[in-house]
């Protein structure tokens, strides 16, 4: 503590805030990407093996909430993905996979390493089989992307 | 394909002179050696020693035959030859980080230095005074300049930073030049002026994808100076059009990123980095897309050995896989990343014979002609 104030407060401030020569990023925050819609995954969901769970998947990873620095609404866009991602069996992960596009897959990487961060009982054996075929398809390339990418998802 | 191992250390950067008889390289200390050629062997002849850091950046000039180097101590030594000795010229930069890269321009009289400080600065010779002077370019750059490039009308400068941008400037210095004219990059060119700035990595990739990009390791003009590529730390490859510079044509690689790049026509690029393979892009210009070309590296030798139960069982414990192939190491010619390229040949618009360095040690000269050979479905453009 300081010697002649007895005091500690100074301990709590951030001293690379100040900095002026720190990098602020230029970051926009439009509201249009707010995440994937839950209640037409629910119901496309409950209508499995009657429906089609390719459709909930495109749905799930449209409108990936990249922009905004808001945590409730990346748990919210995370918990869809990761029910859909759950919820396919493992026949259909290929052709899931092989029907996304480039940026498609760099997506899907992002949401199964963030799937990982996270392990509850069923979701490592199925996000590993993902992570499997969407590297088949994305190579390293996609999960250096992962890695650098500051728009996280 | 001729691979030359120089040392065990990594080779930090390289420049070859005009006749390409002799490459002077840093091997990852505080000097230049420079080798010279004899047949097939290579003796050194000469020893640079000034820098208090690593050498992180050398350029030979093939007309003027000077070198300049630059290093983490800060400072950059221009060399001249005299006689049989290469005497040293301290150039004071003005930066209070690592110098890291730094390049002659086309005509020689100025070279370009990108260091840690956020800044470049543009050094030219003053005559009055009989010393290296320099101007800095600070804004609006945010962090290390990692790669330098010179139109070939000696005042722009394309420049790849840790800020995830590549942007072109111009450097004109009215002290030894005339007004240029104008470009397709712009007409306006005051030094300093940024004529160019691309977004992050992506931009006119898939719909929401604008992933931030990376570190921006390489930068390349054609060599009309119409077209820019630059690749970046999250594996992708973008190339701009002067003019046309709304759209940005990127391709994301499935590759480890790429450190270096050069075009080797107006069309294709050759590119290298951590794979440790060099390869190929080929850019369409009326579609505007970027597409992988090919691997440029030695045909794949396929052994046709059977393999015993034993070995079976080893293989699926240590790599989970029972494959035929006993790999042990890396099949292509050089053993670690890639981080230097330079054309030898030809120049940039009709290469013959390019270069590569990287952190082996090592130093592979590739022929253009022998690869699209070797490799059948190899199209250069």
């Amino acid at each position: 503590m300081a010697k002649n104030t007895l005091s500690s407060r100074f301990r709590k401030l951030d001293i690379d805030e100040f900095d002026e020569n720190k990098f602020v990023d230029d970051h926009d925050e439009p509201v249009d990407n707010q995440g994937p819609d839950g209640a037409e995954i629910d119901n496309l969901i409950r209508q499995y093996p009657l429906r089609d769970m390719m459709t909930a998947f495109h749905i799930a990873l449209r409108n990936p909430p990249v922009n905004t620095k808001n945590p409730a609404i990346k748990e919210r866009a995370l918990a869809i993905v990761l029910r859909v991602l759950t919820s396919f069996k493992s026949s259909d992960i290929e052709p899931a996979v092989k029907s996304l596009d480039r940026s498609g897959v760099d997506l899907l990487m992002k949401y199964i390493y963030r799937g990982f961060e996270k392990p509850s009982d069923n979701s490592s054996a199925i996000l590993l089989q993902w992570h499997e075929k969407a590297f088949a398809v994305g190579g390293l390339g996609s999960i250096v992307r992962v890695l650098t990418a500051r728009k996280t998802v | 394909m001729a691979y030359h191992s120089f040392l065990l250390e990594p080779i930090s950067c390289h420049s070859w002179n005009k006749d390409r008889t002799q490459i002077a390289l840093c091997p990852n200390n505080h000097d230049v050696h420079i080798y010279k050629k004899d047949g097939t062997k290579w003796t050194k002849i000469h020893e640079l020693k000034e820098h208090n850091g690593q050498v992180t950046g050398i350029d030979w000039a093939p007309e003027s035959n000077r070198i300049v180097t630059c290093g983490t101590d800060r400072n950059a030594y221009v060399w001249s030859l005299k006689g049989e000795v290469w005497k040293p010229t301290l150039v004071i930069l003005r930066i209070n980080r690592a110098a890291r890269c730094v390049s002659w321009s086309p005509k020689e009289n100025k070279f370009a230095v990108g260091s840690g400080s956020r800044l470049i600065s543009i050094c030219y010779f003053e005559q009055e005074n009989d010393w290296w002077v320099c101007k800095h370019i600070k804004k609006p750059i945010r962090s290390t300049v990692l790669s330098l490039d010179w139109h070939p009308n000696n005042v722009l400068l394309a420049a790849g930073s840790c800020d995830f941008k590549c942007r072109v400037f111009s450097a004109y210095i009215k002290e030894v030049e005339e007004k240029p004219g104008p470009t397709v990059w712009g007409s306006k060119m005051p030094f300093g002026e940024v004529l160019f700035e691309s977004g992050p990595s992506g931009v006119s990739g898939g719909a929401g994808e604008g992933a931030g990009g990376g570190w921006v390791h390489g930068v390349c003009f054609s060599h009309s100076g119409n077209r820019l590529a630059w690749t970046s730390h999250d594996s992708t490859v973008a190339i701009a059009e002067g003019g046309k510079t709304s759209t940005i044509s990127s391709l994301s690689s499935e590759t480890l990123p790429l450190l270096c790049v050069s075009f080797i026509t107006e069309n294709s690029l050759v590119a290298a980095g951590h794979d440790c393979y060099p390869v190929l892009f080929v850019y369409d210009g009326t579609k505007g897309s970027v597409t992988f070309g090919g691997k440029l590296d030695v045909p794949k030798q396929t052994s046709q050995r059977g393999i015993s139960a034993r070995e079976r069982f080893q293989n699926l414990d240590r790599r989970a896989t029972s494959s035929e192939t006993t790999e042990q190491g890396l099949e292509s010619l050089h053993k670690n990343s890639i981080s230097q390229i330079s054309v030898l040949e030809g120049g940039k618009s009709k290469c013959s014979t390019f270069c590569t360095t990287g952190m082996d040690g090592g130093m592979v000269t590739w022929d253009v002609k022998s690869l699209e050979s070797d490799l059948k479905d190899l199209k250069i453009v």
